[in-house]
């Protein structure tokens, strides 16, 4: 069943996909950023108590949302690094920590540039920005832990190890706001039931989420293949492929 | 699967439960300390199975909305104060500061400040607190009759 997956545990078949991969991660990105920003920021409506202040959740909402998804991703790559052993998943968990902690930085200081003028403090020690923060420390510490380790194999088994640690910490945000009292409001996009956000707000909102996600996977791809290569720097067909680039 | 990956596989799925349940458990002891802010009416009656009430001069947090009509305004200073309900005791709230944009009668917000009295609180910090709601003017005029302007607050001299 799983058969047609196992070409690309090699090296080069993985970069050969990255390769073919990139370019619409590229077209979406770039597509749906400009349609997403020019109609958010230019042409949604205005909020009626927030007014234009509201506009950054065209990006926070979207930098939050997939610093959630690019940690999940991670972990569910350190679980194949771990169970299977392959480099290349090993690889994705390295790719992936630097590109999640830019977003999850993102959408803390797009918070705290909301917070200052709609509930009158850069910063509150509330659960979900206090689980968030720990989250972006979740990445770091992933990072630092892989270059830590001289020796490269055991840098990916600890570096893994930690990322799936850290998933307790993905419902805990989800659930923050539902969990405990905060400042921070509850959730507005699953919030099935009741129509919480107009649709004239909701699909511009939509367009930038799937943007953002072009752009974390155009980045990680991007970086995944400069690791398998730098890995693989000694192996033939690195050197063919630098000999005739 | 073969037995040495069932094995790994375990060793994470383990580890996942395990950290789940220890944190778990010390997320459940700290529930209470974890909230940012009391209500009005935990405040009054007591928070938590063994109803404990915060002792007058105790620092905290309070949340809650604000009562409309409740908001004083004094004309010379900016000493203001209004009433926060929940879901039934009110609490009042004193406050010499600048608002925030978002403060208006019938919105949530969260003062942080010194009990003074059972249901007193001086406060030196007030946050709006926005509910997750957005839609553009038009449709919260149509949908919950919300004209679009600077709300008026009641002047003690009745300006």
């Amino acid at each position: 069943m799983w058969k047609w997956l196992h070409p690309y545990a090699k090296a080069d078949r993985a970069y050969q996909l990255c390769n073919t991969l990139l370019p619409y991660f590229a077209v979406i990105t770039v597509v749906f950023m400009i349609i997403g920003w020019i109609w958010g920021l230019a042409y949604a409506p205005a909020d009626y108590q927030q007014k234009d202040s509201y506009r950054i959740i065209f990006i926070h909402v979207p930098s939050a949302i997939l610093s959630m998804g690019a940690y999940s991703s991670m972990a569910i790559a350190a679980v194949i690094a771990l169970v299977w052993q392959l480099r290349n998943a090993e690889l994705a968990v390295i790719a992936i920590a630097p590109v999640g902690a830019c977003v999850t930085a993102i959408a803390l200081i797009t918070g705290a540039a909301w917070g200052k003028p709609m509930w009158g403090a850069w910063w509150v020690w509330d659960a979900r920005l206090t689980s968030e923060l720990i989250l972006l420390f979740l990445y770091l510490g992933v990072l630092s832990l892989y270059h830590a380790f001289e020796d490269k194999k055991a840098a990916g088994r600890a570096a893994s190890i930690l990322a799936i640690v850290g998933v307790i910490n993905l419902p805990i945000i989800h659930f923050s706001v539902e969990w405990w009292n905060t400042l921070h409001q509850g959730a507005t996009i699953t919030k099935f039931d009741t129509k919480a956000i107009d649709s004239s707000m909701f699909w511009p909102l939509m367009v930038n989420i799937v943007a953002f996600a072009g752009f974390v996977g155009m980045v990680t791809l991007m970086r995944l293949k400069n690791e398998i290569l730098q890995r693989e720097k000694h192996r033939p067909w690195v050197r063919q492929l630098l000999n005739r680039g | 699967m073969n037995p040495r990956r069932k094995k790994r596989l375990l060793g994470v799925v383990a580890i996942v439960f395990g950290i789940g349940a220890a944190i778990g458990l010390v997320l459940y002891a700290l529930q209470e300390n974890i909230n940012l802010f009391y209500t009005p009416s935990e405040l009054i009656e007591g928070k938590g199975p063994n109803k404990e009430k915060p002792h007058i001069g105790q620092k905290l947090r309070i949340g809650g909305m604000v009562v409309p009509g409740s908001v004083i305004r004094d004309e010379t200073s900016l000493q203001v104060s209004f009433t926060l309900i929940d879901t039934g005791p009110l609490v009042t709230i004193k406050y010499q500061g600048i608002l925030p944009d978002l403060f208006r009668e019938g919105q949530g917000i969260v003062a942080q400040g010194v009990l003074i009295e059972p249901n007193v609180i001086e406060a030196f910090e007030v946050l709006a607190k926005h509910d997750e709601e957005y839609m553009p003017a038009e449709v919260a005029e149509a949908v919950k009759g919300i004209k679009h302007e600077k709300p008026k607050y009641n002047l003690e001299s009745g300006n």
